[in-house]
């Protein structure tokens, strides 16, 4: 079967900026060294670093968008575990789910530096103050979906998350290098099951490239707005948390795909998408963004349904949660 | 065949879809856990029944034309893995769950200490790994029955509920290893403040392929997609 061509290069950045991480750990700048200063010298800043009001809120709400979309996202793939049409691929999907749940930990820790609760997060999740990807707004309709998703929104997410493994953010950074390593993962098997299904009868080929016809564009809209439209683009390049705008990772994403749906034998669903000699870069269609943005304000196919699934899952939970803390409570009053 | 060797496939072939179905059962839990912690260690627990089950399974033959194509009048598990988790179908309740948990994983961990013991080879490698993935699960359990019995009045009234529900399916469980079963279980109970149930039901059948109403279901969902493909590779 063949490999996830150029996911190894992703993943090599990985390992650069892990190893750029531990170089600018011993070459630090000394305490008293200002926020600027810092940004310029491509060091990390930590937790209890001064920094803007500014830098601090920006890091909060994108790390808590991120975590959140690792927790919503087990829904559409934990769909079709109980339906998983071997054990193999069950335990892989299971393990898949699982670990967005454990990327969800990570990241929830990591905001959690910032001086924001757990509680906070969870609650502005649950009543929709904060958003995650829109991307798990959008029904997994057959198994295809799996590899599908795997493949081009696994694989859109670490295009995207490979350059936040060098976010000027310690914690950040650190939580997307542990992240990265496995999405890569996440992207092979998602890759390989669509392989598979595009080797297979008839019916599977139809699955498959209804599956890719589906995910294609929502893939492209994960990089959110074209530059021109992005809010928060500018500063954010400035910090050094974003390092390419939403056009240059999208494009990216672009090139990577194209080939990768030649081995596979299914057909991106973009009839203009061709070769650009001059750019050096495939020429494709955009996503409809008018639509991105009524998904993003709440009218996509499946918003309401995955809010209400994990406000069902919190609220049935409370009495578990209440008695243990009781029970800590309890046992803290017998120690002391 | 000698008379061990058909002893051991035969009861290979049960434990292998206890572990099958408890992981089904136990994937009902992912994005519905009541923490987050919760729900990566209940999808690590239905992952080693799943790994368990297919280790198990290929003893017997391959894995998914034993999953996927039998009825349910073909299965051997115990009555006790395919129960709905809660009081009635489709519920999902965290005390039913742990309660669940803790009678299955005791039984689960004897069984596979024999196994580790027993003279056939292959047999002993799959009971000596899953004799460590059991004894985490049995710990799992128990330390969620101490805070939920020793919680708050409603977690205690709830778990209380669960263990008198679950209890009687303990019989078929355990069946030969009832007293060393009772061993590891009964003090669990009594330091989380619960009350042993009195032995009287004792419904069984599921050895012999005489299942509740639950498994059709259970399988409905599991086999539908392997099943609408006959012959696909995946
Ligand atoms: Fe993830
Ligand atoms: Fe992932």
């Amino acid at each position: 079967m063949p490999g996830v061509a150029g996911a190894e290069r992703l993943l090599g950045e990985v390992e650069e900026a892990e190893a750029a991480l531990r170089e600018a750990a011993e070459r630090a700048l000394d305490g008293e060294a200002s926020f600027d200063a810092v940004i310029a010298a491509d060091q990390k800043i930590e937790p209890r670093d001064a920094m803007p009001d500014a830098y601090r809120a920006g890091l909060i709400r994108q790390i808590a968008q991120h975590a959140h979309s690792e927790i919503i996202g087990m829904q559409p793939e934990g769909n079709w575990i109980s339906r998983a049409p071997s054990l193999r691929r069950k335990a892989i999907l299971l393990a898949k789910v699982q670990d967005e749940a454990g990327h969800g930990l990570y990241l929830y820790a990591a905001a959690e530096t910032l001086g924001v609760s757990r509680q906070e997060l969870d609650a502005a999740l649950l009543t929709g103050k904060q958003k995650y990807s829109s991307i798990f707004n959008y029904p997994t309709l057959s198994w295809a979906d799996m590899g599908a998703i795997g493949w081009l929104v696994d694989g859109a997410a670490i295009v995207n998350q490979v350059p936040l493994c060098r976010c000027s953010y310690g914690p950040y950074a650190r939580a997307m290098i542990r992240v990265c390593k496995e999405e890569s993962f996440h992207q092979r098997q998602g890759y390989q099951s669509l392989y598979v299904l595009a080797q297979g009868t008839p019916a599977q080929r139809a699955m498959a490239q209804d599956a890719v016809d589906r995910w294609w564009y929502p893939s492209l809209a994960m990089f959110g707005p074209p530059d021109a439209d992005s809010t928060h683009s500018a500063q954010s390049m400035a910090w050094k948390v974003k390092r390419f705008s939403n056009d240059e990772l999208r494009q990216r994403f672009v090139d990577m795909c194209v080939p990768q749906a030649e081995i596979l034998g299914v057909t991106l669903p973009d009839p203009d998408l061709k070769w650009n000699e001059q750019r050096g870069h495939y020429d494709y269609t955009s996503p409809d963004f008018d639509e991105l943005m009524r998904v993003v304000k709440g009218d996509g196919p499946c918003n309401r349904q995955r809010l209400a699934h994990r406000n069902r899952a919190h609220e049935d939970g409370a009495w578990v949660r209440e008695a243990a803390a009781a029970y800590a409570a309890k046992n803290r009053k017998v120690l002391a | 065949m000698s008379e061990l060797a058909e002893r051991t496939e035969v009861e290979l072939l049960a434990l292998g879809d206890d572990a099958l179905i408890a992981a089904q059962r136990l994937a009902e839990w992912v994005s519905r856990a009541p923490t987050l912690e919760e729900d990566v260690a209940l999808a690590n627990i239905a992952l080693d029944q799943l790994g368990a089950a297919r280790m198990l399974l290929a003893t017997a033959g391959d894995e998914d034309e034993l999953a996927y194509r039998r009825d349910d009048q073909g299965f051997r598990n115990c009555l006790l893995a395919e129960l709905p988790l809660g009081p009635a179908r489709g519920d999902l309740d965290f005390g039913w769950t742990m309660t669940w948990l803790l009678m299955l994983s005791a039984a689960q961990l004897l069984r596979y200490t024999d196994l580790a013991a027993g003279a056939d080879e292959q047999a002993a490698g799959i009971g000596a790994k899953a004799v460590k993935e059991s004894t985490y699960h049995l710990d799992h359990a128990t330390q969620w029955m101490l805070r939920l019995g020793g919680g708050t009045e409603q977690s205690h009234r709830r778990v209380q509920e669960a263990l008198d529900g679950l209890w009687p399916y303990g019989h078929e469980l355990t069946e030969g290893i009832r007293d060393r079963w009772l061993a590891l279980v009964e003090p669990v109970l009594a330091e989380s403040g619960l009350t042993r149930p009195a032995d009287r039901w004792r419904p069984d059948g599921g050895r012999a392929g005489r299942h509740t109403e639950h498994l059709s279901f259970l399988l409905a969902e599991m086999q539908s997609l392997h099943r609408a493909h006959p012959g696909a590779q995946w």
